[in-house]
Formats: structure tokens, C-alpha cells, sequence
């Protein structure tokens, strides 16, 4: 099992015209993923590597069934497309583009919640998903991940995601859905949404976290941990050390005021009975030992 | 990006809001000749992206033209925190009656839109919600609606401004949202807001911070790029496209990826070593790309080792090498550096770089090894160079 997706997403891109979309669209399809169709308005009757072209989400997914979207718009575009996508009638959008103006992603997250509550946004600004072996939608390297399970992965990090499923791939722990939320101030997907469907998902046993300096969603996981879930939890938090003040290349990335601290959160996570490790290998090593005590 | 005040205030003023009649003066002269064009008497008020203007003697009262010119003289050139005073805002003095403060963020937890308002302005926020949270009048605005007139009538209710200020508070905060968002801000700030004696509300100061992310929709943003602070490193870093943040120490740190280059910056001190800098080269890791973050490394002189550390993801492993063997023949380094390769074809990568390695190109197996033996090398070289003459 895998939560969000699974073997039966049908996926159109958004962009799939562009140099990223093309790239990105055909290694996701050379996984496995279901890429059913692009869209372009000025390109609408073409096609991709074979994969035809639509001029809006609506019309792709009357077309072709598609039950979800990604998208590779560059930034000025993407809040038009998110909403496009949402009216269009798919369920699940992933928005890899970064840069999103944060303005742009407060409103879509209260209007998508509005006008769309069965619609769920992941992103903008993050890698995607990819659950082992059935999808991949977004920028992960499909080979990096091992199918199965019992470990599902939410992470705030691009890279340190990557790191995440390597570390559990090197140790012959599958997974079952690895999802990267982005590091931007408002987004999408939560850890919390996250968890709550891994909470959920019968093959997800036990579920590793990559958290990051400034807000305070790893704090709110952290109560929620403590209180809803039953699945252990490994988590590390990056940025121990990152001085307050300077943004740490995402624009989430940041400690202000005091708040939004490594050691605040990885005090939190702590107290939540989570086993929070020092670095993204310790991280993996304590997921080595829980999966070891499952049976 | 942040703006200085006078830039903050021209930008409120865009949206209507009352500001002061002021000049911008990057000399003593030009103070006075700004002073003399608005008629004393002026505040003389120094420039610079940081607090504690006031206390650090930074913002000062002059009554007449030669008042000016002694405080314009003590100011620019002043270190507030750290920061030189490069210009100073000259303005017209208000009398002031009572100071409020006023301000909108993004809550993150919300995800929606922060106003803060207070009838105890003049001193920092923090300040107030440490000794007087209560004092603090809070709404949050739902992005899609906005604020309306009676949501910011019942704020200032709520925040016990006086009735005389009323009205012209609540449009004032109407100006600063619509501000807020029509100009992509990640912050403004209006501290103090005043009534005057005479019953005006006017704005005092402001400190606004931009969402570096909007550009593409605001042409005229890129003339405050330039007056951001950056140390020499930085500017070096930016100019090349760099996510480069200046540190301390003196292992020098390249990675891919934000949260990885975060990591490795905490590796390092967890072993005992202080990083120089934090650097992101994005997902690529090309040739390019590796060789300007090896210029900008290079060029700091407290760098004694360099780290880099990769994890192939879409990226793999041999062209991260071949990008890596090709920066180094392009570069003159000065460090040795540490590599670490994992990844994608981390392995074809690795016997990429093999005949390359020697004392000063080095590589290790995991993340901690790496930054075992980088802060090693770093430690040995400040030893040889304390050591030798310089």
C-alpha cells in the first residue's frame, strides 16, 4: 500500500512542453508512473515521446481520465495552474517549480481548502512522491528507492530525501511512500497530513521525518505524534547549528526571533517519544533498529 | 530583501499611507543641504538593516542646520551591530502626542495573515509581548477575503486606541495590507505609529521586508538587490548565483541541496570542526557551477579545508566527478579538500576521482568520515600556518 498515489495514479503534466517537464515527465513515465498526458494551450493536438497533449487540465482529464497533476510551470505561472488543475477535476497536484511567491501559496492553500476540500496540494517547491515500484511523480531518482515497505517518509528537504531512501535502501529497508513536502512557508501537504495517512495505511509500520530550521511544523507534528500516533518514529532536523537571522537557501529555512530552532524542534520530537538522530545517518540507523523490533 | 526605512516609507507612501517629508544623504553636506530644502527642524536618521538605531545613537533631533551637520558628522561612519552607516535619512520632525505600533506577517502555523497592533508602540514587539501580551490586539486575514473596513474597525476596538485615532488607524492598516500584499512583503512594520497633538495619525518608521520570490511581478524591485548587506564573500556568491550564507569558521563547505548543505554545516561542528560558510550548488553539480563555488571558497581567507559533499539523485555519480576533476583544473586551490560522492553511480564516480586523489584532494566513505578528516586538515593547517612566517 502507499498513501496518495499508487499503480492506478494516471498523471497529467502541466509544462510537460518545456525542457523540465519533458526530462522529468519521461523518466517518471520510464518508472512506471502513468503519464497520460501534457498540457500546453498552444501546443494542444501534439505530443510527447507519444504522450498527447491537451490545452487545459479539464479537457486532459476528460480525455485520458487523469487523476492527478504535476507541474512544471515556471513560478509566475504556477498559481494559475494549481487552480487550473483543481478545476480541472484532479484529485492530487504536485508543484515541483520553486520560487512560488509566498503570497501566491497563502492564497492558494485557503482557497484550495475553500473551493476545492477534496483536493489535495503537494508543494510548490518540493521533489514529489514516489511510492517504491507503483509512481513516481516529480524529480526523485526512481533507483534510490527500494519497494515494499514497512517505512513510509515525509521530508522537508529535497536532497536529505534522497539521503533518506539511500540510507534505508543501504540497509535493505523498502518503503512504501516517500513524500517531500518542500521547504516553503505555506505548503500544501504537512508533515501532519502526512502521518495522519501513514497512521492509516496498513503497510506503513513505522515512519521516518526530515525536518528543517524555522516555522513550527515540526513542533505541531511533534503533538501530533504524541498524541494520535501509534507507529514509531525516527526524525533528524537539519540546521542545528544554522546562525538566526540568515535564510539557509530555502525561503523557509530560517531562525527568527527565536523561534523555529533545531534544538526546539528536536526537543519536541524528543518529548513525543520520537528517536531523533544527529545527523541524516543516525536518522537511518534508528530506523534500522525499529524495523528490526517490528515483528 | 530588506529595505531601509526611507526606501520602506517611499514604498508605503506608494499606497497612500502619510509619511514625512525626508531626503536621503550619503555625505554631511547633502544632510545639510536637505535640511536646509525642508526647513528645520529635522531628524537626522541613520540607514542601516538592523534594530537599535535609537540606543546606538543612530537617530538623533536637530533643531537647526548646524545641529545637522554635527549629528549627520557623528553618524555616518557609526557601527550600529555591526553594520557601517553608509547614508542617513533626513526628515521632517513631528510632534508626537501618543505612539502605536502596527504590523503584517505570514503565521505560518495559521497559514494566513498576521495583524498586530498595539496602543504601546515605540518599543520593540517582542518587548511588549514579553511584559504586556494583552496589549497586543491580533487578527488573523483569510488571504482569499482580505481586510475589510469593519474587521479593521473592530481590530483598533479591540486594541484600545484612543477615539480620536480611530479613524484614521483603521484606514491606515487598510493601506498597509492592501501594501502587504499588493507588494509581495514578507513583512511591514510601522513602529511607532503616531497621533500627533493636532490629531493626525502618521507614520513614523517602517521596516519592510520583501519576498525576494516576487520580482518577476515588481520590475523596480531590483534596485533594492543592491542595497541589501552582504560581506565581500557574499556579494562574491551572489554574483555568481550562489545560496551562500557567510559563517564563522574555517572548513569551507560545498553541497547539493539546501537541506544537505544544512547537514553538513551541522556535521561538521558535531565533529569538532566550524564551518566557514553554507553553500548550495543546487541539484546539477556541473563543471560551471563546482568551480564558482571553488572561486568563492578560495577567496576566503579563513579557509583552511574544503568539504564538498554530493549525493547523486537524477545527477549521477561520474558526472558529478567529471564536473568536480574539471573545476579543479580550472580553479588554483589553495586547502585540500574533502570530497564526499554517494549516491547514484557514486561508485563510477568515485573511480572517476581515484587517480586524482593525493594529501590535498582527499575522499571518504560517509558524510562523518568526511568531516572527521576535513576539520583534521583545517586544524593541521592553522598549526603550519601559525608556524610560519606570514
Amino acid at each position: 500500500m502507499s498513501i496518495f498515489v499508487d499503480a492506478a495514479t494516471k498523471v497529467v503534466y502541466q509544462g510537460l512542453t518545456g525542457s523540465q517537464g519533458r526530462y522529468y515527465g519521461r523518466l517518471n513515465r520510464e518508472y512506471g508512473t502513468q503519464v497520460v498526458a501534457g498540457t500546453n494551450p498552444r501546443k494542444a493536438g501534439t505530443d510527447v515521446d507519444g504522450v498527447p497533449v491537451f490545452a487545459t487540465v479539464a479537457d486532459a482529464v476528460e480525455a485520458t481520465g487523469a487523476t492527478a497533476s504535476c507541474i512544471f510551470i515556471p513560478a509566475p505561472g504556477v498559481r494559475d495552474a494549481v487552480l487550473e488543475a483543481a478545476e480541472g477535476g484532479v484529485e492530487f497536484i504536485v508543484a515541483i517549480t520553486e520560487g512560488v511567491p509566498a503570497h501566491d501559496e497563502a492564497e492558494l492553500y485557503n482557497r484550495l481548502k475553500r473551493d476545492h476540500p477534496g483536493v489535495r496540494l503537494l508543494g510548490p517547491n518540493c521533489p514529489g512522491i514516489i511510492s517504491p515500484g507503483l509512481c513516481n511523480i516529480g524529480i526523485t531518482a526512481g533507483h534510490i528507492a527500494l519497494p515494499g515497505g514497512p517505512v513510509g517518509i515525509v521530508s522537508r528537504s529535497g536532497t536529505l530525501t534522497y539521503q533518506a531512501l539511500y540510507e534505508l535502501k543501504e540497509k535493505g529497508i523498502g518503503c512504501t511512500t516517500c513524500v517531500g513536502i518542500g521547504g516553503d512557508p505555506v505548503p500544501g501537504t504537512s508533515f501532519i497530513d502526512c502521518l495522519e495517512a501513514f497512521e492509516a495505511d496498513p503497510e506503513t509500520k513505522a515512519v521516518m521525518m526530515i525536518g528543517e530550521i524555522g516555522g513550527s511544523a515540526e513542533e505541531e507534528a511533534a503533538e501530533f505524534i504524541a498524541e494520535r500516533m501509534t507507529k514509531p518514529v525516527s526524525a533528524y532536523v537539519a540546521g542545528v547549528t544554522a546562525p538566526p537571522g540568515k535564510k539557509m537557501g530555502h525561503a523557509g529555512a530560517i531562525v527568527s526571533g527565536g523561534r523555529g530552532t533545531a534544538a526546539a524542534k528536536m526537543e519536541a520530537l524528543s518529548a513525543a517519544g520520537v528517536r531523533v538522530g544527529l545527523n541524516p545517518t543516525e536518522a537511518g540507523e534508528l530506523m534500522a533498529e525499529i524495523v528490526a523490533e517490528l515483528d | 530583501m530588506d529595505l531601509f526605512e526611507y526606501q520602506g516609507k517611499r514604498f508605503f507612501a506608494r499606497y497612500g499611507m502619510p509619511v514625512s517629508a525626508g531626503e536621503i544623504a550619503f555625505t554631511v553636506d547633502e544632510a545639510v543641504a536637505a535640511a536646509e530644502r525642508l526647513g528645520t527642524p529635522v531628524m537626522v536618521k541613520a540607514q542601516v538593516h538592523t534594530g537599535g538605531r535609537g540606543k546606538a545613537g543612530g537617530v538623533k533631533f536637530a533643531a537647526t542646520v548646524e545641529d545637522v551637520r554635527l549629528h549627520a558628522s557623528a553618524i555616518l561612519g557609526l557601527d550600529i551591530r555591526g553594520h557601517v552607516v553608509g547614508r542617513v535619512w533626513i526628515e521632517k520632525a513631528s510632534d508626537i502626542a501618543e505612539e502605536y505600533y502596527a504590523s503584517f506577517t505570514l503565521d505560518r502555523s495559521a497559514k494566513k495573515h498576521l495583524g498586530m497592533l498595539s496602543a504601546e508602540g515605540g518599543v520593540e514587539i517582542e518587548t511588549i509581548a514579553e511584559e504586556n501580551p494583552d496589549a497586543i490586539a491580533k487578527v488573523w486575514v483569510d488571504p482569499v477575503d482580505g481586510l475589510d473596513a469593519d474587521t479593521a474597525r473592530e481590530w483598533v476596538a479591540a486594541a484600545r486606541l484612543p477615539e480620536a485615532a480611530v479613524e484614521g488607524t483603521v484606514a491606515i492598516l487598510q493601506q498597509l495590507y492592501t501594501a502587504y500584499v499588493d507588494g509581495d512583503a514578507d513583512l511591514v512594520e510601522i513602529n511607532p505609529l503616531i497621533l500627533t497633538p493636532d490629531g493626525r495619525v502618521h507614520v513614523l518608521d517602517a521596516k519592510v521586508t520583501l519576498d525576494s520570490n516576487s520580482t518577476f511581478r515588481h520590475e523596480d524591485y531590483d534596485a533594492y538587490d543592491e542595497t541589501q548587506t552582504r560581506d565581500a564573500r557574499e556579494t562574491a556568491a551572489h554574483a555568481r548565483g550562489l545560496q551562500y550564507v557567510g559563517l564563522e569558521g574555517s572548513v569551507g563547505v560545498i553541497a547539493n541541496g539546501a537541506g544537505l548543505a544544512m547537514s553538513t554545516v551541522d556535521v561538521v561542528n558535531q565533529v569538532g570542526g566550524r564551518p566557514a560558510n553554507f553553500l548550495d550548488i543546487g541539484g546539477g553539480a556541473n563543471a560551471d557551477v563546482m568551480a564558482g563555488a571553488l572561486e568563492v571558497i578560495n577567496n576566503d581567507p579563513a579557509v583552511r579545508c574544503i568539504f564538498i559533499n554530493i549525493f547523486g539523485g537524477i545527477t549521477r555519480g561520474e558526472e558529478v566527478a567529471n564536473g568536480i576533476v574539471e573545476a579543479l583544473q580550472r580553479v588554483d586551490i589553495d586547502s585540500p579538500i574533502v570530497i564526499r560522492l554517494d549516491g547514484t553511480n557514486a561508485e563510477e564516480g568515485r573511480a572517476i576521482l581515484q587517480p586524482h586523489l593525493s594529501d590535498t584532494l582527499r575522499m571518504a566513505p560517509t558524510m562523518l568520515d568526511a568531516a572527521r578528516t576535513a576539520v583534521a586538515l583545517a586544524d593541521e593547517e592553522v598549526d603550519s600556518g601559525q608556524g610560519s612566517v606570514q
